[in-house]
């Protein structure tokens, strides 16, 4: 696991298990047979998120959630997904090793992740979570608390994005 | 100095209809102009009128019906009127939704001035 705290923020890689991309009809009846499938709420409205026994998923679009749990629960939500295709037509793929994901903790979080990302942060939250663009790139923003985020990654982006978090964070240590 | 971009740059905050959330221009991106109608059958079409299909567009100066993408968020397609010559938003709706009536959206901008 990778660290940094040359600033006032902690910075870490973070260990995450099984994540998924469901897409799926949003009739009632596709949502709550996939409530079933996975073992915890999923939530219709953009930013939600439902979390249940270590399983949490996040609604990314109209018809698009990320789902996440322990590693062991990986195939069975697979085999789950499996048995409502039939009824419930849905694409279920798996994107655990897609992303890395980056835990920020600090009271100058925020004012570290407004570096790269124009929403605004202060309006953003606890519990939610959004996709948006961190200095050019796609990621997938969660707010665990006031001063907790996550931040999610493509792998390949990942390097450009830990430098430039590292960098900032040393910037808000020496104050500029 | 040169001044940058991050330095001069405004930025346009931009309502996304699926979102329902007003937003940074950074997350959206510009997809052409909306209500153009694939044909039906395009080898029934003279060469003249499917050319205009594939590339002739409005070129508005002022309000311009067009499609935008917000790509880094819920990465839906949606469709919006922007005056060309001051940027301005005067609606969002959703893809498919159908066309609003220039006139009457006109009005109620300037009333909400
Ligand atoms: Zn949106």
């Amino acid at each position: 696991m990778t660290t940094h705290a040359d600033g006032p923020v902690a910075l870490s890689m973070a260990d995450t298990g099984a994540r998924f991309s469901l897409r799926i009809g949003v009739t009632p009846d596709d949502l709550a047979a996939a409530e079933t499938a996975f073992g915890a709420p999923i939530f219709a409205t953009i930013g939600a998120r439902g979390r249940e026994a270590g399983r949490e998923s996040l609604c990314l679009g109209p018809d698009e959630w990320v789902l996440t749990a322990p590693e062991a629960d990986r195939a069975p939500i697979a085999t789950a997904f499996a048995g409502i295709g039939a009824a419930h037509p849905h694409s279920l793929v798996d994107i655990s090793d897609r992303e890395i994901a980056i835990d920020l903790e600090g009271e100058a979080v925020t004012a570290l992740l407004a570096q790269g990302i124009a929403i605004d942060l202060d309006a953003f939250p606890s519990g939610h979570g959004t996709r948006t663009v961190y200095d050019g790139i796609t990621v997938v923003l969660r707010r665990d608390a006031a001063h907790a985020f996550r931040l999610e990654a493509w792998r390949s982006f990942v390097p450009h994005v830990w430098h430039r978090l590292t960098e900032g964070n040393k910037e808000l240590a020496l104050g500029i | 100095m040169v001044p940058t971009m991050r330095q001069e740059a405004t930025m346009l905050l931009i309502h996304c209809p699926y979102c329902d959330k007003t937003l940074p221009e950074v997350e959206f991106a510009y997809a052409g102009e909306a209500h153009i109608v694939r044909p039906a059958d395009p080898a029934a079409m003279s060469d003249e009128a499917w050319r205009d299909f594939l590339f002739i567009r409005t070129n508005a100066r002022g309000p311009h019906f067009e499609r935008w993408r917000h790509v880094h968020g819920c990465a839906r397609f949606f469709n919006a009127v922007r005056d060309t010559v001051s940027d301005r938003f005067l609606a969002t709706y959703k893809a498919g939704a159908p066309k609003p009536d220039l006139a009457t959206l006109l009005a109620e901008t300037e009333r909400a001035r």
